[in-house]
């Protein structure tokens, strides 16, 4: 086991501090150091988006981040999404819009749809599948999703 | 998204409060914000991780298997290899949806003397990280004595090829063995009516080729165990499972443990499609946890998941089909070779029986062969076996539809198969929805529209799935506030505790927020089969129904105590009691239950018995790019007889997602081998399932026939979505550039190959 090293990062807006191995993925810490295991673990190699977290702001597949690169970073999880006792309007339309069936690869999605969001409140059907299209769903042909995602873009619109 | 009502038994046309609308999940909130617990997110004290090593080869004898130097590394607790497990004699055992015999499930999860597969485990570790288990993966040394190897169903058929089990002989109709040893472990056969003079009557004979590669179910959640070998020799299990008591079966008959030793707790699914029925790490992590006195955690790698775990098997099918010139069919033949895998009982049976399963057709004859090959044990994968024999049945269908000048969906009008129809198999079908999906495929907006445009067509396919009964058990209590806590043993893949959920309510009168559904452990609920064969809605439902009756019939009694009348003075209609002179809400009544005797608790075990039979047509319009080959979907309609829709939004789900693993079929998937069996794809990435860039909206028209075995109709929808897809396109595909496509899948060099092979 090789010496362990100290990260300092933000996790969903809380300091956060762990202790890590060099060969720790980011993934990994999340789920068995921190215990937030809303991050899934699908594939481990960066293809299925399972595992997606924000890292300053980007959708980074979590398994292809060293836990070590985290410091310093700002990191938002599914578990960050909710606003205190509310959910996000994206988790929100998921539930309504039935956008998950088995619901392993949700959060991913989740993460990812904010992120896009984020940067672009208004997306079409084309700039929402090309977005997510790191992000592989095999329950339900993403149709529900990506209309999930256009109900939230227009209820948070109309809220704005 | 459009839902047609077809009124055509006593229970159609009812109003209904419960069922056709579309609460929230019970389980939604867990769901998006992350705290639904999937077996991964299992911690224990004192957790090890194991690791499992897998043949490099593709078939190879263990000469030997060194296991000391891991054992030696700091941080192992306990190594295992096929010489721990106990010795398993031949036994079939019936998991529901298909049987495994056991002697063969062992030797899967843990070879003894042989590798049959690439990815076939050898041995395992466990460690206190599981980079410690990693790294002692890599000290184990296996001596292997390499054997030839054979990849493809047809070659394995053939006398001088390689052989994978020196006792594995060829089964006949009637139980009759071949004299020798064989790849072919089961010849299946079946007909009706007159083959020859049926082709005989017949003005167009068309007989065609097909072959179609090995696909997996493709599930995001990777195999996961959690096992726990307690000191007092009782054993549980926390693991991925489709079917919490079959997996409770298989790893109590692999251990050779009674069954009452363990329990088996279903946590979250992270998606299954057949592919979670089978145990793999079960066992093996409970033998790992017995040696090291710890709880031990296996998860799967995805190419793990890829070479160690069931994919649905390649084929080799030949249809051949005779019709009058005014477009009946009046003769059938067909003859299908399913890989097994390494190991005897791949999904041949299913096959036969679907390949001509939509027709109403006189004389038919089909021989299947169930063939062991050098891959990975198969397994069920949504509608198991019927998507092969579709894509084969269906494209012929269209090939004489279009010689005889007739629409698609006219020629299949003429042949549908329909109440009082025998399949080629033997049974009789009772009221079935199938010219109903035709009808409203016809009807649809798709298929009324115009498709324009170059290198552009229109195909359209059906498909046709048994939707299995089997058994389920349920038990519910009333809380004093008027709500029911709903006991369920089947795993929620999609959204079955709240489908399951809402018959209760209906058949309580009471809101579907109101019942809280409970997916419990083996010892918290009576036997239940595998969420499977599109059961569950139908067959965990009509538990429901059946608690939820006998709830009333208790609540009765207790109305009669308040009212000082007799039980049967008492009534019960749209969630209101009424007896003399008096009534009483369903949650009104509640709230007296512990002044007169106590609590109520409803129960029921049900067999849901045989099929429902659920049928579907797909319209798929495509473009074909001619200078790559590469196919686009533009347009997407699935419709399928669903019976009742308890929840129309997840029955278009799993129509829209059964649908996008067909296109993910008929176009991209495959197991790609090398010479030496190796699978050179063995991830998401070069495996490419459909991702959201790759397709369109995928519109539903449901069909509601109502299952006249259940009392609000329902049929179960899940499997058959998936069964049209790769015809239809290889459909569309000959509209568009008028080749057609026999080989699955139709990548784009396949594609641009037959276009430029044309004359």
């Amino acid at each position: 086991m090789g010496k362990r090293i100290h990260v300092t990062t933000t996790i969903n807006g809380e300091p956060v501090e762990f202790l890590c191995e060099a060969r720790q993925s980011l993934l990994e810490v999340l789920r068995d150091v921190l215990r937030l295991t809303g991050t899934k673990e699908g594939c481990n190699n960066g293809n299925c988006g399972a595992c997606t977290v924000l890292l300053n702001g980007l959708p980074v597949d979590s398994c292809l981040v060293l836990a070590v690169e985290a410091e310093g970073a700002t990191i938002e999880t599914v578990e960050g999404i909710a606003c205190g006792g509310h959910l996000h309007p994206l988790q929100q339309c998921f539930l309504e819009g039935a956008a998950l069936q088995c619901g392993i690869c949700t959060p991913g999605f989740l993460v990812a749809a904010k992120a896009l969001l984020d940067k672009n409140p208004n997306p079409s059907e084309r700039d929402i599948r090309f977005e997510l299209a790191g992000n592989i769903c095999r329950c339900t042909g993403y149709d529900k999703i990506v209309r999930a995602v256009q109900d939230a873009a227009q209820r948070m619109a109309a809220s704005r | 998204m459009a839902t047609i009502n077809q009124p055509r038994s006593e229970t159609a046309g009812k109003q209904y409060k419960v069922l056709g609308t579309r609460p929230i999940r019970h389980d939604g909130a867990d769901k998006v914000t992350g705290r639904a617990i999937y077996t991964n997110d299992m911690q224990l004290t004192g957790m090890l991780h194991g690791r499992i090593l897998r043949s490099p080869h593709a078939h190879a004898r263990i000469k030997s298997i060194d296991t000391s130097a891991a054992e030696a590394l700091p941080g192992v607790l306990a190594v295992c290899t096929g010489a721990d497990f106990p010795d398993v004699k031949d036994k079939i055992a019936e998991l529901g949806e298909g049987a495994v015999n056991l002697a063969h499930l062992s030797a899967n999860v843990m070879a003894h003397d042989k590798v049959l597969y690439k990815g076939h485990a050898v041995a395992a570790v466990a460690a206190k990280s599981p980079h410690i288990a990693e790294e002692a993966l890599k000290l184990i040394r296996v001596e292997y004595e390499v054997l030839p190897h054979v990849l493809w169903v047809l070659d394995a058929m053939k006398d001088d090829a390689p052989l994978l089990h020196d006792n594995v002989y060829t089964e006949e109709l009637g139980g009759k063995q071949s004299d020798k040893p064989s790849n072919i472990a089961k010849h299946l056969h079946f007909e009706q009516g007159n083959v020859e003079e049926g082709f005989a009557q017949a003005d167009i004979v068309i007989e065609r080729e097909f072959k179609t590669a090995t696909v997996h179910q493709g599930y995001i959640e990777p195999h996961v165990s959690v096992a726990l070998w307690n000191q007092d020799n009782r054993l549980t299990i926390w693991t991925a499972t489709q079917g919490s008591f079959t997996a409770r079966q298989q790893t109590a008959e692999v251990l050779q443990i009674p069954v009452s030793n363990v329990t088996v707790v279903p946590c979250e699914i992270g998606g299954g499609f057949g592919g979670k029925i089978s145990i793999y790490l079960e066992p093996v992590a409970a033998i790992l946890s017995r040696k090291s006195g710890r709880p031990v955690k296996i998860v799967m790698s995805r190419a793990e998941v890829f070479e160690g775990t069931g994919p649905t098997p390649a084929t080799f099918i030949r249809v051949k089909l005779g019709a009058t010139r005014d477009g009946k069919l009046v003769a059938a033949q067909a003859y299908l070779a399913y890989e097994a895998g390494g190991f005897p009982g791949g999904v041949i049976g299913p096959g036969c029986m679907c390949v001509f399963s939509c027709y109403d057709i006189p004389n038919a004859v089909v021989d299947g062969y169930d063939v062991c090959v050098n891959k990975p044990k198969t397994q069920a994968y949504r509608a198991p076996g019927a998507t092969q024999a579709a894509f084969a049945c269906e494209t012929v269908i269209d090939e004489i539809a279009e010689k005889l000048g007739i629409d698609p969906i006219e020629f299949r009008l003429k042949n549908a198969a329909k109440e009082g129809t025998r399949r080629v198999d033997g049974p009789v079908y009772p009221r079935v929805g199938f010219i109903e999906t035709l009808e409203a495929a016809r009807n649809s907006d798709h298929y009324q529209s115009e498709l324009t445009g170059p290198y552009r067509g229109r195909g359209v396919a059906s498909g046709f799935w048994f939707n299995v009964g089997l058994k389920s058990a349920a038990s519910a209590s009333v809380n004093p506030d008027g709500t029911v806590t709903l006991v369920e043993g089947s795993t929620d893949i999609g959204g079955t505790r709240t489908t399951v959920a809402m018959q209760l309510a209906e058949t309580l009168g009471i809101a579907a927020e109101d019942v809280i559904p409970r997916v419990e452990d083996t010892d918290g609920v009576g036997y239940t089969d595998v969420t499977g064969g599109s059961r569950v809605t139908y067959a965990t439902g009509l538990a429901a129904y059946h608690c939820g009756l006998d709830i009333i019939a208790q609540m009765k009694e207790r109305a009669a105590i308040l009212w000082d009348c007799e039980p049967d003075q008492v009534e019960f209609a749209d969630g209101t009691f009424t007896g003399p002179g008096q009534s009483a809400t369903f949650k009104e009544l509640a709230r007296r239950l512990l002044e007169t005797g106590g609590g109520i608790v409803g129960r029921a075990s049900v067999d849901g018995g045989g099929a429902t039979n659920g049928f579907g047509t797909h319209i798929v319009d495509v473009e074909v790019d001619p200078e790559t080959g590469k196919v686009t979907i533009l347009r997407y309609t699935a419709v399928q007889d669903a019976g009742k829709a308890v929840h129309p939004s997840y029955v278009e789900g799993q129509m829209q997602g059964g649908a996008v693993q067909g296109i993910g079929w008929a176009l991209n998937e495959e197991y790609y081998y090398d010479a030496d069996g190796r699978m050179r794809n063995a991830s998401m990435l070069d495996y490419r399932m459909p991702t959201a860039y790759d397709l369109p909206n995928i519109e539903t028209i449901i069909v509601e026939v109502p299952n006249p075995k259940h009392p609000y109709g329902v049929r179960g929808v899940g499997e058959t979505p998936i069964v049209p897809p790769p015809a239809a396109i290889a459909n569309a595909i000959y509209r568009a550039v008028g080749v057609r496509m026999r080989e699955l899948p139709m990548q784009p060099h396949k594609v641009w190959k037959a276009i430029n092979s044309q004359e």
